[in-house]
């Protein structure tokens, strides 16, 4: 299974270009209200982690996704159904 | 805390255009003058935003059909058809549906909304997977999200991207759904489905093309996408609306599936609605017989729809990508979409104004459709209107 710690870690490297502010990206940040990231936006971060993971992110977890703690969390799941 | 708190994004955004002092949400189109030309603000207007394809919505033949059904069957059928049954108009459509689309069955929904979720949530529930182009209706991601089965967006008309995604399921491609439409409905532009199918029969993926928009507009007979790119066969099920090119309501799914007629009964959106009133089926009967019989509709409404796209193209609009009869013309600023809105419907013409997120890029539109039934005076007029725009001042930003 992906260690949680590190996929954090390359989530932190993934938002970088997107976090205009920046602003210091802990798990708790949050994507909509620290980061401003709007529904297009939000798409544009999706397609970036699924070419960086090879893999597909279905649209039904975004409910559950606020923070990069969430993020990394549904992450940790998809890819471990994954392998 | 409230359980109205939620709306204050709309209230505040309805609150701008109010500002604005237009009230495109309220529209009320007063009185008809013909067809294609009402009076809304107290103006003689000509409507560009009717979806009215075939232009049959006041077709004497669909409007005798239509009342001869009302004398002899009623004002509705106040029920669904599983509780209350069906009527022989219900069956004569969809053996007519079949026969047209030269499919082994049809199933008539009583909206084109209600046939989307209907069949999507019918055939990829939880443990299934449906694969999206980004730009289709929102009708289809509700299927999505209503169905419980995973769904993926692949990017608009990249046949690349949605190969990589099929590659990425592996063994979940035999439960996948690919869903596309045979136009899309906000730039006008065509699925490139012989691509599509091409990749679909590949991974070995089932496909569904909701024609809403290219039923009576693509192909030689007019049964779509799938008819003009030569892959009717290679598509598992179509989708459709009685509320466009056939100037009614209601939707259909045909299919070769033996299975489609399964679909009653486990399609709670078709098991749990009122069917579709004897008046609307018998005029889209009318309407879908002078679809098959008057191919000289489809080609007026096409030389109207290059004209409309090539004149607006000429004045430097930014359009979609074909021409088509949506035609959408694409601007940066919202305030500069209102303004431009406000002053079309001033000078007597109606089209639709699309603003985020309803759009595909997050940029508003002003999008126009075009008929067979608009005349050359109106599709000059719409011109016209068009080439004032030239003169709107740039407005203060909109939120």
């Amino acid at each position: 299974m992906q260690d949680y710690r590190e996929l954090v870690v390359k989530l932190c490297d993934i938002l970088r270009p997107f976090n205009e502010e920046g602003i210091d990206l802990k798990e708790e940040t949050d994507l909509a209200a620290d980061l401003g990231l709007d529904s297009l936006k939000v798409l544009e971060l999706l397609v970036t982690v699924e070419d960086s993971f090879d893999i597909s992110i279905p649209l039904n977890i975004l409910p559950q996704v606020r923070t990069i703690k969430d993020f990394a969390e549904q992450l940790q799941q998809l890819l471990s159904e994954r392998s | 805390m409230s359980i109205f708190d939620k709306f204050r994004p709309v209230s505040s955004a309805l609150q701008d255009l109010t500002n604005y002092g237009v009230e495109t949400v309220n529209v009320v189109i007063e009185r008809f003058i013909s067809p294609f030309e009402a009076v809304i603000n107290g103006r003689q207007t000509v409507l560009a935003g009717t979806n009215n394809y075939l232009g049959l919505t006041f077709d004497q033949e669909c409007i005798r059909a239509a009342c001869e059904a009302l004398r002899q069957e009623g004002t509705g059928t106040t029920g669904s058809r599983m509780a209350n049954g069906n009527y022989a108009g219900h069956i004569a459509l969809e053996r007519e549906l079949a026969e047209f689309f030269s499919r082994k069955g049809a199933i008539v929904f009583s909206t084109g909304y209600v046939a989307i979720i209907g069949m999507m949530t019918a055939l990829a529930g939880p443990g299934d997977v449906i694969l999206i182009d980004s730009d289709c209706h929102a009708s289809i991601y509700d299927g999505c999200r209503l169905g419980g089965a995973q769904f993926i967006l692949f990017k608009h008309n990249d046949i690349a991207d949605l190969e990589k995604r099929l590659r990425r399921l592996g063994k979940q491609t035999e439960n996948t759904l690919i869903v596309v439409e045979g136009i899309y409905s906000m730039l006008g532009d065509r699925a490139m489905l012989s691509d599509i199918t091409e990749v679909k029969k590949k991974y070995g993926a089932c496909l569904l093309v909701d024609e809403a928009h290219s039923l009576g507009v693509l192909g030689k007979q007019g049964r779509g996408l799938a008819e003009e790119a030569g892959v009717e066969d290679d598509v598992d099920f179509i989708v459709g609306t009685f509320s466009k090119s056939l100037g009614a309501i209601g939707g259909f799914c045909v299919s070769n599936h033996p299975q489609l007629e399964l679909i009653r009964c486990v399609s709670r959106p078709y098991i749990f609605t009122a069917s579709p009133s004897p008046s609307v089926i018998a005029s889209t009967r009318a309407a879908l017989k002078i679809l098959r019989t008057r191919p000289e509709l489809r080609s007026r409404l096409w030389e109207n729809a290059r004209k409309l796209y090539q004149r607006l193209k000429d004045m430097g609009f930014v359009l979609g990508p074909e021409p088509s009869p949506i035609i959408s013309v694409r601007l940066k600023d919202k305030g500069k979409a209102v303004a431009s809105w406000k002053k079309l419907l001033e000078r007597g013409v109606y089209v639709n104004m699309v603003l985020p997120p309803a759009t595909t890029d997050g940029n508003p539109l002003l999008r126009c459709s075009v008929s067979a039934g608009h005349t050359p005076e109106q599709v000059e007029q719409i011109c016209e209107a068009f080439a004032s725009l030239q003169d709107v001042p740039e407005p203060a930003p909109m939120s």
